[in-house]
């Protein structure tokens, strides 16, 4: 909370750094025109806001990240011995966080002793001396800062270079952010699934054919004990990703090819947003509509034709699920249809090729490897996509191919694996993060292989 | 002193500017393509306005004139390339061997196999180089078998001249060639479908001296089996390539004739500033 204040103040202080480093510049000593300054004095002002801030700032998140630890070291080298007595490292972290607890004047696990008031208290004091200090240090540097970016103003200063080189970082550092997340996702699903597979056998969980993850907390509960074979829930979502696609492909691309080759100009500006509108559409509502409507269609119809069908059936949730991937491929599609030249098409039409002729051989195949990645983009949001399948596609882990039937899928079943109180580690709480990984490395598969495939049959037109 | 002024008066004869209809022949005998009256809109603009002209049988004829004159919409007509412009309009009356292009009940797919057409930058497909002069006779069902579509492609190769730059490597992308080796490609892939004429439009304005060289030799020798109408901003390559020469100025055509005789001797003082670069 400190912190956040500090850092809002430092900000300001960049702002009015910059507006200083700028009328600096332009008011230099001995500097008749602006055109005798090597860089803009736009570029002065900036020079001036990095002096000023990115010091401190940096100051500020190297002392944050050191303060917690280094107060907790402290706190426990004074902490009375009849406090730490025999304690276990578990043990001495929950001490730890009474304190903190009293000291914020939050509730705590056991009584309040003296010592740990005194102990709050001394706390209290040690936040209060590192929060001045850090205050302290960053005043100094920013200060600093603003001296030395005052006097490195001069007419010579490649202010513009430098402010540039620094942009280069700052574009770097956004880049690398991005893949430590990646990674940071992937660690925390590996660990869990690590201790989940100590406990059930990996050839058991990738091989096994029952999924049930019900297991008896109590020794003396009823319950069973619990299976945790995944193929059912992976061949569930492969059906209902499945339908999905086999509705959304071909309807998505016909109509980008309508859209982008055939429709008018007047057409296509009103055509397409409507057509975005259905990705607008929250997940729930689409699950409503496959619950209430379609799977009854479906149950109904089938009825008429002597076929048994599930209330909850995954061709319910497939073809809505479906509907909504249409806009997806229709949108990117018709974009990358667009950006294939004219050229392209001037030259099959001068052979004397029909319309559909030249989409199908000359348009489609240089559109391909947009298309493919719309396709792509469809298709993990069809493995990804919960809420619909919750809804109309039930919960039971049948291991079918028949599409009448309730299936669940993965995502559903982390779902169900995390809500509600569960011990934390319990096999039947960790296997989400099983799951999780087990379908992270699915997909990542699927993609690298969509790449291969794209990458040879492309026809790149540049 | 007389007669000198006398031959200034002959030497500045064509002083008009204005346009009172086409001067020389429009007509030739036994013509492939006529044009008669032909009018283009591109929306409000009058593009083309009230062009006739003839079309000879294994002549190549070429359309100069400044940059914007409708030699290039003109072109389009011919094989009714404008159809893909939706606000272009086309009137009067255009005929292929007695046949009218603009007729309703005429199909444009294979009207545009008869005129072929190639543009002004080289695009082949991004297929294989055989692919790409395969591409026409397959949509069309030129060849029965294999070694007939291979015995077309060998052929249409040959004859733009490029058969012995790419023989060892027909199947890889024709992307990968050089700017005058495209251009090539694109003729060879417009002879593929066998047309009696072939259009094209300033088919060397994106190639160096020596690629174009060589398309105006390649050009010369198509002449014996098709009849070519080239759009060019080079009066040289005008000069060099074509028997007869028609000049468009601002969507009028001004002037048609021999190509000799408008080069050395226009009858129109637009014509006549156009070759001698007094402007354009």
């Amino acid at each position: 909370m400190q912190s956040t204040t500090l850092i809002l103040i430092l900000l300001a202080v960049m702002a009015v750094a910059f507006q200083l480093g700028r009328r600096r510049a332009f008011n230099l000593p001995g500097l008749s025109s602006i055109r005798e300054l090597h860089s803009l004095p736009i570029y002065h002002g900036f020079y001036a806001a990095i002096w000023c801030g990115i010091p401190a700032l940096l100051a500020l998140a190297l002392w944050s990240s050191f303060q917690t630890p280094i107060i907790s070291q402290l706190l426990m080298n004074n902490l009375p011995a009849t406090l730490t007595a025999g304690l276990s490292e578990a043990e001495l972290g929950l001490l730890l966080n009474d304190i903190r607890n009293l000291a914020a004047g939050n509730i705590t696990s056991g009584d309040i002793s003296d010592e740990l008031v005194t102990a709050a208290d001394h706390y209290n004091h040690l936040q209060q001396v590192g929060f001045s200090s850090q205050t302290g240090v960053v005043f100094i540097l920013t200060l600093l800062g603003a001296t030395l970016g005052w006097r490195f103003i001069s007419p010579e200063l490649r202010a513009r270079n430098k402010v540039e080189r620094l942009l280069r970082w700052l574009l770097l550092i956004s880049s690398t952010i991005a893949i430590l997340c990646t990674a940071g996702i992937i660690f925390s699903v590996l660990f869990e699934s690590v201790r989940f597979f100590e406990m059930i056998p990996l050839t058991d969980f990738i091989f096994g054919l029952q999924w049930s993850p019900q297991i008896a907390i109590r020794a003396d509960q009823v319950g069973s004990s619990g299976a945790f074979g995944a193929i059912p829930l992976f061949t569930g979502t492969l059906l209902i990703s499945l339908i999905a696609m086999l509705v959304a492909v071909p309807i998505g691309l016909m109509a980008a090819i309508y859209l982008s080759e055939y429709a008018s100009p007047q057409l296509r500006t009103y055509a397409k947003p409507l057509l975005e509108i259905l990705a607008g559409i929250p997940t729930v509502v689409y699950g409503f509509f496959a619950a209430l409507t379609v799977a009854p269609m479906i149950r109904n119809s089938a009825a008429q034709f002597g076929v048994d069908a599930s209330s909850e059936s995954a061709l319910a949730a497939g073809l809505v699920m479906g509907v909504m991937l249409i806009p997806f491929i229709s949108s990117l599609s018709d974009d990358v249809i667009n950006a294939v030249p004219q050229a392209m098409r001037d030259a099959s039409y001068g052979l004397g090729a029909t319309r559909s002729e030249t989409i199908l051989q000359v348009v489609i195949p240089a559109a391909l490897p947009g298309i493919v990645g719309s396709i792509l983009l469809a298709a993990s949001r069809a493995i990804g996509e919960t809420m619909i399948v919750v809804m109309a596609a039930g919960l039971s882990a049948n291991l079918t191919a028949n599409p009448l039937d309730s299936v669940t899928t993965v995502t559903v079943q982390i779902v169900t694996l995390l809500v509600g109180d569960q011990e934390f580690d319990s096999p039947k709480t960790l296997a989400a993060f099983a799951l999780g990984l087990l379908l992270f490395l699915i997909t990542l598969v699927l993609n690298v292989v969509a790449l291969r495939v794209v990458r040879k049959y492309r026809e790149a037109y540049e | 002193m007389l007669a000198m002024n006398n031959l200034i008066e002959e030497r500045q004869q064509p002083v008009s500017t204005e346009f009172t209809g086409t001067v020389g022949d429009i007509s030739i005998s036994n013509p492939r393509m006529t044009t008669r009256n032909v009018d283009v809109h591109y929306g409000d603009k009058h593009a083309i306005m009230d062009v006739s002209l003839d079309i000879g049988r294994h002549e190549v004829l070429s359309l100069i004139g400044p940059s914007g004159c409708g030699k290039s919409t003109f072109l389009r007509c011919l094989n009714r390339m404008n159809d893909t412009i939706d606000i272009c309009r086309v009137t009067g009356q255009i005929k292929l061997d007695d046949q009218d292009i603009y007729d309703k009940n005429l199909d444009v797919v294979p009207l545009r196999a008869q005129v072929g057409m190639v543009f002004q930058k080289p695009n082949p497909f991004p297929k294989s180089i055989y692919d790409n002069i395969a591409y026409g006779p397959r949509i069309h069902g030129l060849a029965e078998d294999q070694t007939e579509l291979d015995g077309i492609v060998e052929g249409s190769l040959h004859r733009a001249g490029l058969w012995d730059e790419v023989k060892d490597r027909l199947h890889q992308p024709g992307t990968g060639l050089s700017g005058g080796q495209q251009q090539r490609l694109c003729i060879a892939r417009t002879i593929a479908v066998s047309p009696e004429v072939i259009l094209m439009d300033e088919p060397c304005s994106a190639l160096d001296p020596i690629a174009t060289a060589k398309i105006e030799a390649l050009i010369d020798e198509l002449r014996q089996n098709f009849t070519i109408v080239i759009v060019t901003h080079s009066m040289q390559q005008a000069a060099r390539v074509s028997q007869r020469t028609a000049y468009f100025h601002l969507g009028r055509l001004i002037e048609v004739g021999q190509t000799e005789d408008i080069f050395t001797n226009p009858q129109h003082k637009l014509t006549e500033d156009y070759i001698t670069g007094r402007f354009g």
